[in-house]
């Protein structure tokens, strides 16, 4: 043991406080595992804050057809069937049971009018699917969460990041970081350690994440030789704000949409009936006069016709291609976006429904969305791809390391559909707790390598000596070349000027200057937290040349179509000898009882 | 709006103290005090310290006092300032402060431990309806932002923080107090260890709560009375206790 760190032992290790690494460590500690919650934010702060539409699960509260088999359906389909079918399976199955446990933890959801939880609509979804809390469902869940872990006992290490898995061999057995207060080193020796780290859209300019979005999890796991799925795949939620320039980026929820909320051009047409694609036009309402019954069912209370659905509630993939397409072509609003309508309902009920959107509009935009439009364009939000895992466990393809949510790959496939999100982290944060826990008992003792702390603290200090550039400038480049080369149209060309673009970042970033102490200093966070960007951004990059075709969040203009050959595999990424390793691996087979709910479907 | 630059006075410093530092800012449109931060942090002085990250007002860290006032940094517009004279903006002053904005408030989650958590009352049916849900609702808006903490006298100026948990524990409380379902009684809490009686309802805490929740008026009342219902009010206790209804 490394007695020149404070140390913390523990059986499992949960990086990251969010839905998944609570919902992990509940459940790990629950199974009486010795449980350790690192993260790098307050707790309670973590990114799942900001989801707010809601969770996705098929209670069949508000329409009784719903079924775990058409949540399976809609999420494969959503996700161009690249999904990994037994996690889809298991999210959809399992997605209720965490809900309702939600609730019975004492979150408190909005009501249907006999007192159970309500269901609202979602993109992609064919039923009425979100469990909701108005559109604060993120905070709602992170405070029951956290409430649940905090009274469970857990041991929670707050504002600490991590920079490093320590290895024995191949086996992961704890981690390397600092805290951000003090600026001194922790080592955390674990008998499992699960990353729930979450995204990776702290490498975009325009995104709709957090500060703490800086690909940990992703870099981390690539650094310890694990397998990365589906880095390709990035998601530009449709509607992000994009004026005042200080806002540009900022979610503003799906459920906007689903509440009637009515996409428009500068020439004032509702262009989304355009892009809808030629298959799915069925699923959607043919004109105004359907659209407008759909919602007026939908807000008295009554089951409205699926078929009659707004196009707005699309997949995002295609809404927000359908957006930049729109200003690409000439017919954006002043800002750069379009323009988002629900100044023509009732006033309650847009405060009702989406106080939050309300709020925001109003005090950072001066705009009163009870009267007039939003202004919204595409905002980088959600990365699908990630860390190669085993669906029932959330193992990864390293001994002791698992992971859950945002930062593991496979759930959504080629894009995700909105809720699907809140509902990953419940189903998958279990099972990795559960995994974790269970793998802790049968591994032995976790052996520090003293010479591999000493590598890193080294590797931290390093930038006090350097004299290059400032990290914020490099960060702001590095974002500048993913906006304007790795966005929602990609060309070969654009992807490998990133390449190489991204080559020059990590050098600069090596060099990057730190000024000031250890204490609390975020310049020297942001100068390593550039590395784990970069590693990302290189992925993402890498997949994205390597799939040549269009595909759910990955569309590229030199092939614009999906190709079947394509659709059998992942691209797959993991670290050899120093280099990237990009090679396609064959999608795991869907079983024929799966398939079958397809067939029954068309 | 017509400046182009503004001047901000930020605290720079730590535990043992520190001084005010001169920054000049220019300003664009709908521009708040977080975004002047970060450009101060990306033009110069990288090591500023300062707690952030949804830049949304949905996640309550980034609290601090703008010219005198506690507020959430990503939500003063300077628009809303005058820029005639320096934007002043120092940490929480009820908190000690760790570097520059940020301050230790790790005393809010230890409180937030010792309230007795939601505890469903046994084999109950999971039904109510939403104007049940509409009352606990808006406590659970609460981003624990800790500005409530910070203006309330007790803590502020009496720092009496071993014997008070402050508005922010009292919402909480509230929110699994006033649960539906809920079939715990807190009032023993909150008379000793919370420390409700201390509470004389100044309504400082209301004023500055980003989230609009009537701290005073909905949480703390209710709970001063359920209180004074339990202690003084024997047969009430036994009603409520009994029927589970408040």
């Amino acid at each position: 043991m490394s007695e020149r760190f404070e140390t913390h032992p523990s059986d499992v290790l949960v990086i990251g406080a969010g839905g998944a690494g609570l919902r992990a460590a509940i459940e790990a500690s629950a199974k009486g595992a010795r449980t350790a919650l690192v993260c790098k934010s307050l707790l309670g702060k973590a990114h799942t804050v900001m989801a707010e539409g809601g969770i996705a699960a098929a209670l069949a509260h508000v329409d009784a057809q719903d079924s775990w088999q058409t949540h399976f359906r809609d999420t494969m389909r959503g996700g161009g069937m690249l999904n990994h079918w037994r996690m889809a399976q298991l999210h959809a199955q399992e997605a209720p049971d965490r809900v309702r446990e939600l609730e019975q933890w004492g979150a408190v959801f909005d009501r249907t009018r006999d007192g159970r939880i309500l269901q609202r609509p979602f993109g992609g979804h064919t039923y009425r699917r979100l469990a909701h809390v108005g559109d604060r469902t993120g905070l709602e869940m992170i405070r029951t969460l956290q409430d649940k872990g905090v009274h469970q006992g857990i041991d929670v290490y707050m504002e600490c990041t991590v920079t490093h898995l320590l290895r024995d061999g191949d086996r992961v057995v704890g981690a390397f970081g600092y805290w951000r207060e003090s600026g001194r080193f922790v080592v955390f020796p674990a008998k499992a350690v699960v990353l729930a780290t979450g995204g990776i859209g702290k490498a975009w300019s325009v995104t709709s994440n957090s500060w703490e979005y800086t690909a940990d999890g992703h870099a981390l796991a690539y650094r310890a030789g694990a397998e990365l799925i589906d880095m390709e795949f990035v998601q530009f939620h449709p509607t992000g704000m994009v004026w005042p320039p200080g806002v540009r980026g900022i979610l503003v929820t799906e459920a906007v949409r689903a509440e009637g909320g009515i996409l428009r051009n500068s020439k004032g047409e509702r262009f989304m009936w355009r892009y809808l694609p030629e298959e799915k036009r069925p699923d959607f309402s043919k004109d105004e006069a359907q659209a407008k019954e759909w919602l007026a069912d939908h807000i008295a209370g009554r089951s409205p016709d699926f078929k009659k659905r707004p196009p707005e509630l699309s997949t995002r993939d295609n809404v927000a291609r359908a957006i930049y397409t729109e200003n690409r072509e000439g017919r954006g609003s002043p800002h750069g976006g379009v323009f988002l309508d629900v100044s023509y309902l009732p006033a309650e009920h847009v405060v009702k429904k989406l106080p939050s959107m309300y709020h925001q509009f109003k005090d950072l935009a001066d705009v009163d969305i009870t009267k007039e439009p939003m202004e919204v364009g595409p905002t980088c939000h959600y990365a699908m791809g990630g860390v190669r895992v085993d669906p029932d466990s959330g193992k990864s393809t390293v001994p002791g390391l698992f992971a859950a949510g945002e930062v593991s790959g496979g759930m959504h496939g080629a894009n995700r559909l909105g809720g699907n999100s809140l509902s990953d982290l419940l189903v998958f944060g279990r099972r990795a707790g559960l995994g974790a826990a269970e793998a802790a008992g049968k591994a032995p003792a976790p052996k520090i390598d003293a010479d591999a702390t000493a590598a890193a603290e080294r590797e931290l200090l390093a930038f006090f000596a350097n004299t290059g550039e400032d990290p914020y400038a490099i960060h702001h480049d590095l974002q500048e070349a993913m906006q304007a080369l790795v966005g929602i149209f990609r060309t070969q060309e654009d992807l490998e000027k990133s390449v190489g673009k991204l080559e020059e970042l990590r050098a600069r970033a090596s060099r990057a200057r730190v000024t000031g102490s250890r204490l609390y200093n975020p310049g020297w966070h942001l100068a390593f937290d550039l590395r784990n960007m970069i590693d990302a951004a290189e992925m993402v990059a890498r997949a994205a040349l390597e799939r040549q075709e269009s595909r759910g969040a990955h569309s590229r203009l030199d092939f614009p179509k999906a190709d079947p050959a394509f659709g059998k595999v992942n691209i797959s990424i993991r670290r050899r000898d120093g280099g990237m390793e990009v090679v396609r691996t064959a999608l795991p087979a869907m079983p024929e009882e799966m398939r079958k709910l397809f067939e029954e479907k068309k | 709006m017509s400046a182009t630059e503004a001047v901000f006075r930020v605290f720079r410093g730590g535990r043992e103290g520190g001084e005010m530092r001169e920054y000049r800012v220019p300003v664009s449109p709908g521009m708040v005090v977080l975004d002047a931060v970060h450009w101060i942090q990306a033009h110069g002085a990288p090591d500023l310290a300062v707690r952030w990250n949804c830049k949304a007002a949905k996640c309550g860290s980034c609290s601090a006092e703008v010219n005198g006032k506690p507020r959430l940094m990503c939500k003063s517009r300077l628009d809303s300032l005058p820029l005639d004279r320096p934007v002043v903006v120092r940490p929480m002053k009820t908190f000690p402060v760790i570097k520059d904005l940020v301050t230790d408030v790790s005393w809010n989650f230890e409180a937030a431990k010792r309230i007795p958590p939601f505890t469903p009352r046994p084999g109950v049916e999971w039904k109510y309806d939403q104007a049940d849900a509409d009352r606990v609702q808006e406590f659970r808006k609460c981003i624990e932002c800790f500005l409530c903490q910070n203006v309330c006298h007790v803590l502020r100026e009496h720092d009496k923080k071993g014997a008070f948990v402050g508005p922010a524990m009292l919402v909480r409380a509230a929110g699994y107090e006033l649960h539906p379902l809920d079939g715990l009684t807190r009032t023993g809490f909150l008379r000793e260890q919370g420390g409700i009686g201390l509470c004389n309802i100044t309504k400082c805490c209301t004023e500055v709560c980003p989230e609009s929740i009537r701290i005073t008026d909905n949480a703390i009342i209710p709970l001063k009375e359920r209180v004074v219902d339990d202690f003084y009010d024997p047969l009430r206790w036994l009603w409520r206790k009994v029927t589970g209804k408040g």
